[in-house]
């Protein structure tokens, strides 16, 4: 038999992602972390783009469930050093360094880096600053223990020397006798999430880094912003100390440069970090800040980013498409910055800043190829870990498998997708061995609370500073105390943070509470790590509530920290008065149904419903069309010359002939009920079906040009859309190779005020199909008309490619779109080059337009029928932008493919791979938690007049036998519907009475 | 601070669905969309849990305004609450029109999830409507000088 359990190497939020998925399904998790504590690249993070959420914020509950996770043995200071065995069955060899400090013994109290006398450059500020030999990475470090740096210490480098820190410490947890561990596993699959280094700029001597103090890389900047960062949040240049007001980005430094650097790929993070960034340090600024960005190409090909760089331009960042010649001292002693620049038209510029930052791009770590070699795993030409057009997460060795920017430079939600994706495919091979190693998690008893007194705790964050530089948070934590029933009350730097849920279980047995308030970010993101640290402490969880004074007051009201504190008072006493009549309530279950529902026979649903079958769970896949195989049997190849017709067919074959799959083509939803466990779906033929779980993949469509997009398309002949041309490439039509002149037009329909984002899939699209006009006839003469090439990641090899056949890239902007015009049938093109400064004129046989990709007009009815939410433009939107990109805030949902987002066909296999992951969580009880508030009636009120039962939208509310009104707990949802429309006050919600609430109003006022 | 006082603020309660309305909100604050501080948020399971009751007890509370906010119509996450709320609006209004509550001191809107924008245009809409309606420290219902004068009687 498989083994159960399955080894992830790298603690970053891919691997923290990859692990929590496996060990939510079932699966032991030996998470192997090199450094002390987890959290990789994100926790060094200020903000994380495109919504500025703080990235401690949203990490940190997930490190705190990986720390705590009953399943995942957190190995940190930690390498693979050996793996033998295949699927199912390896043996691995990891080799666990000397901490010097007992984990177990460590109370974090900081005592042994507060009198450690040797300072060390502090390597998670990215070397600004120092930090002790006896340090803590970070102050939300998982898991928070010191570590003694082996590098550094006195004492293990020259035995006998120092140890001051052993005599300090008050627990007794130094140990310099600490020694290698070898820990020898037996694991059915390997999760390789090894993360990217960033390219060290210091050989370009051109930038000043190193020389120029003021010139820093975008991570350095990022921890200068950040609020547990050396200045504490206030933005200061390294040469003085002094407020930056002027700052200038360098884009493409160590990425797209062949010449320097050997890195042709993109680094595909970087210009929204850098966009990022700008926005950002003009919140810091206080009055006059000025922000330019010197780029190439602006590269916001993911969702919501075109929106972040329109929003930048009108916060006033400066664009320069300009690669920057060099950074000088400024002529007179100020330590600021001169850069001399080429502008588009040929003119020499200077100009002068404060700060210059390098966006550094994105490599593989050395020890990544070691350890790839060492596991014989292919590279491809950039020494990332090669994987497959159609199945991305796979390596070249089969059991292991990679997720992050270790395959390919990629973001955070792109990440955490692959990571899911690994899980699934890691959740195949163990699917027989599920539960088989994992151990259940027992919380202690309940204290039963009923008869006492109030006895409230409130515990006020600062959040870094994200609150408290607006609000004062002493005052409203001193304000609390005096509420009535507050027994306690303490402000914390980051609520969320390891060591203040552990405290905050403590404060709890110790102070006696009964009831807890957080005071800090959303409920809607915190609720459930708080309420589950209350059972860790033996309250039931429903005896908390939170008070928003972040999301709903510091970051609303930034300009007014007085009447923002005020606020934050009114809120914290609100929620005390809440919560002071709150009780226990019970932990309901729903049984799952263990067979899923998959909406779209694209590629994605294909994938999705082939990745749950394969771990054991029944899946139903619906089409509306009569075909599998959606819009990918419309494309020809993708850009590493993989055709796509063989694979759909493959898959198409292996879907219909799989024994857990069934397939209904020409199949549409009429009516959805239920929710997470147990949804009734009914198809358009009549019959229903039960499902525990359901998967969106419903696809996109392609823009139709019109209006000024139309550019005689549909009137001429000779033009046609990409897809239009990808027919005829299947076809092999041999026309194709007497054409002598074609013009591509780029971002048709895409990124214009109805429709502000980019379609992230055209311009790579784009540019594959002029290089295979290319190849079918070199001699052809074809002219890109593009905004911004968009070819990021490795897709950036394909323009070179394209360039070096003597492809012509002529860009326009939205003043000088191409006129295309008709002149006895030939096409005539005006277009004006920038470059040159000149308009030119083109008579092609063949013009082609990159046309938009949009979401089907379906996707809207059918997210209503499972409750999911449809952002702006009609994508369907996932609950979590950053960390749950497969996700729909209703449990039970999950979303994949084009519908999401216009993506390319590996990244929609990822994404479906990872919905499929994420499904299985569910699939994988035989029960999940269902809604603990619930309508309750009390019958001696109850007038029998029948309201709650006609406006009960779940038929969860009847009269019984003697006319009075009865609600039936597992079918209710908690809306209050009923509550509200009684008119006898008979009916109340648990929790969510209306005591509670008037008593919140009254507290407003009070 | 009389009710003439130039400095005056009112205070406006809020009671918002869980599922679009207070998500909405948050958006507002991730994107650090600006609007005046004088709302109070209370969060509900759904537009359709607000009753009458709640409305005018918060006003006899000493709100000088109240808005409800839930999903825009078809969206409701508890598939029909938001219409509830709405039919049961329309009637309330008619009420507070009978018994001389001014238009605009109870509001009414839809606010989803990916509207962030829109919830601080509605904040700042209803408080403005507020602040030129004045104070409604009449609607507060006063113990205290009741019962000196059920004492002087």
């Amino acid at each position: 038999m498989a083994a159960g359990s399955v080894l992830v190497i790298g603690g970053g939020i891919a691997g923290v992602q990859a692990a929590l998925d496996l060990a939510n399904s079932g699966f032991l998790v030996h998470l192997v972390e090199r450094t002390t504590s987890i959290g990789g690249k994100m926790s060094q993070l200020d903000k994380t783009f495109p919504t500025n959420d703080c990235s401690a914020c949203i990490l940190s509950p997930k490190l705190v469930e990986c720390g705590r996770h009953f399943n995942i043995n957190l190995l940190t200071l930690s390498d693979l050093v050996s793996l033998d065995g295949g699927p199912g069955s390896f043996k691995a060899v990891v080799r666990q360094r000397p901490r010097y400090i007992d984990p177990e013994k460590c109370i974090a109290c900081g005592l042994c880096a507060e009198k450690c006398p040797k300072k060390v450059s502090n390597d998670f500020n990215m070397g600004i600053g120092e930090r002790k030999a006896a340090y803590l990475s970070y102050p939300q470090a998982v898991p928070l223990k010191y570590a003694l740096d082996p590098g550094h210490c006195i004492w293990v480098n020259k035995p006998g020397r120092c140890g001051l820190c052993a005599k300090v410490c008050p627990a007794g947890a130094i140990n310099f006798d600490d020694t290698v561990k070898e820990h020898v596993l037996e694991v059915g699959s390997v999760v390789l999430a090894l993360g990217f280094s960033r390219y060290d700029p210091s050989p370009l001597d051109f930038t000043g880094y190193g020389r120029l103090p003021n010139v820093v890389t975008s991570m350095e900047f990022e921890r200068l912003l950040s609020p547990s960062g050396p200045c504490m949040g206030h933005l200061e240049r390294p040469s003085d100390h002094r407020e930056p007001k002027r700052i200038a980005w360098l884009q493409c430094v160590g990425s797209r440069d062949i010449n320097r650097v050997g890195h042709p790929y993109c680094s595909s993070i970087c210009c929204m970090f850098a966009l990022k960034q700008a926005v950002i340090a003009k919140e810091h600024a206080q009055g006059e800040f000025e922000s330019a960005i010197f780029y190439m190409d602006m590269r916001t090909h993911g969702k919501g980013f075109e929106n972040y760089y329109n929003r930048a331009k009108a916060e006033g960042v400066q664009f320069h498409r300009a690669r920057v010649h060099s950074v000088i001292p400024a002529p007179e002693d100020s330590n600021n910055l001169q850069l001399r620049y080429v502008d588009e038209q040929g003119q020499v510029n200077f100009a002068e800043f404060d700060m210059v930052v390098l966006s550094t791009g994105l490599q593989v770590y050395r020890h990544t190829v070691e350890l790839a070699t060492m596991l014989g795993l292919e590279l491809d030409v950039d020494n990332f870990i090669k994987t497959d057009s159609f199945n991305p997460v796979a390596t070249s060795r089969p059991g292991i498998f990679v997720c992050g920017a270790a395959s390919e430079p990629k973001d955070i939600p792109q990440s955490v997708m692959e990571a899911s994706a690994a899980a699934a495919e890691a959740g195949q091979i163990m699917a027989p061995a599920r539960w088989s190693e994992t151990s259940k998690k027992v919380y202690p008893a309940e204290m039963n609370i009923h008869a006492q007194a109030p006895r409230i705790g409130v515990f006020v964050c600062h959040c870094g500073i994200n609150i408290s530089s607006v609000v004062d948070v002493e005052a409203v934590a001193a304000h609390a105390k005096n509420l009535d029933g507050v027994v306690f009350s303490q402000c914390n730097l980051f609520t969320c943070s390891q060591d203040t849920i552990n405290q905050m279980v403590s404060i709890i047995k110790e102070q006696g509470l009964n009831r807890v308030v957080v005071a800090s970010c959303s409920p809607r993101t915190h609720e459930p790590l708080f309420q589950e640290t209350l059972r860790d402490a033996g309250l039931n969880q429903f005896l908390f509530e939170m008070a928003n004074i972040r999301d709903q007051d510091s970051w609303v009201h930034q300009q007014e920290p007085e009447k923002a504190t005020a606020k934050a008072k009114d809120l914290v006493a609100m929620a005390v008065a809440r919560v002071r009549s709150e009780g226990a309530l019970p932990y309901n279950t729903v049984p799952v149904t263990k067979s899923a529902l998959v909406i779209g026979g694209g590629v994605s649903g294909m994938t999705a419903a082939l990745s749950m079958a394969e771990q054991n769970y029944p899946v139903t896949l619906i089409e509306q069309s009569d075909f599998l195989g959606g819009n990918g049997r419309k494309v020809y190849r993708n850009w590493k010359g993989d055709k796509f017709l063989p694979f759909i067919n493959e898959l198409s074959a292996r879907v219909t002939t799989h024994p857990q799959i069934s397939v209904k083509l020409n199949t549409e939803i009429s009516d959805v009920t239920g929710s997470v466990g147990k949804f009734t779906t009914t198809f358009n033929d009549g019959h229903s079906f039960e499902h525990g779980v359901a998967v969106m993949a419903v696809g996109g469509k392609a823009y139709q040009p019109e209006g000024q997009w139309q550019f005689l398309y549909g009137i001429n002949p000779h033009v046609q859309t990409l897809l239009e041309l990808d027919k005829r490439f299947i076809d092999e039509d041999a026309s194709l190779k007497e054409v002598k002149q074609a013009v591509f037009i780029h971002c048709v329909g895409s990124r214009i005020p109805e429709r502000p984002y980019c379609s992230r899939v055209c311009c790579t699209h784009a540019i594959d199909s002029a290089v295979r006009l290319k190849e079918l006839n070199p001699d052809m003469d074809v002219f890109m008309l593009y905004r911004d090439v968009r070819t990021y990641g490795q897709r950036e090899r394909l323009y070179q490619e394209a360039r070096a056949k003597g492809i012509l890239f002529i860009r326009y902007d939205l003043e000088h779109l191409p006129q295309v015009t008709d002149k006895d049938g030939q096409l005539v093109i005006h277009a004006h080059d920038p470059i040159i400064d000149a308009n030119i004129i083109i008579h092609p046989d063949m013009l082609v337009l990159a046309t938009a990709v949009q979401p089907r007009q379906q996707t809207g009815v059918l997210s209503k029928f499972f409750k999911c939410a449809v952002d702006s433009q009609g994508f369907l939107l996932e609950a979590h932008m950053k960390l749950r990109p497969v996700d729909f805030a209703t449990e039970g949902v999950f979303l994949a493919g084009l519908c999401h987002y216009p993506k390319p066909m590996e990244e929609a296999i990822a994404q479906a791979k990872a919905a499929a992951a994420r499904a299985a969580i569910i699939l994988a009880y035989d029960a999940v938690p269902a809604e603990s508030v619930t309508a309750v009636v009390t019958a001696a009120k109850c007038t029998g007049c029948g309201l709650c039962v006609a406006v009960c939208a779940y038929n969860a509310v009847s009269l019984d036998e003697n006319g009075v009104s009865v609600v039936n707990t597992s079918m209710c949802k908690g809306c209050g519907a009923c509550v509200a429309g009684c008119r006898s006050d008979a009916v109340t919600l648990k929790n969510i009475g209306n005591e509670q609430i008037m008593a919140a109003v009254d507290a407003a006022f009070m | 601070m009389t009710e003439q006082s130039t400095n005056w603020e009112p205070k406006i309660i809020a009671f918002l669905c869980n599922w679009c309305s207070y998500a909405g909100a948050d958006l507002a604050g991730v994107s650090r969309f600006q609007y005046p501080s004088n709302i109070r948020i209370v969060r509900v399971p759904c537009s359709g849990r607000v009753s009458e009751n709640m409305i005018l007890s918060a006003l006899k509370s000493g709100a000088d305004g109240i808005l409800v906010s839930g999903c825009h119509p078809g969206d409701c996450h508890y598939i029909s609450g938001n219409y509830f709320a709405r039919r049961r609006f329309a009637l309330l209004s008619n009420l507070l029109d009978f018994i001389g509550v001014e238009p605009g001191r109870v509001n009414f809107s839809w606010v989803s999830a990916s509207e962030g924008e829109q919830f601080a245009e509605v904040v700042q809409g209803v408080t403005e409507k507020v602040k030129a309606l004045g104070s409604a420290s009449r609607l507060v219902k006063k113990i205290d000088a009741l019962e000196t004068e059920l004492q002087v009687a």
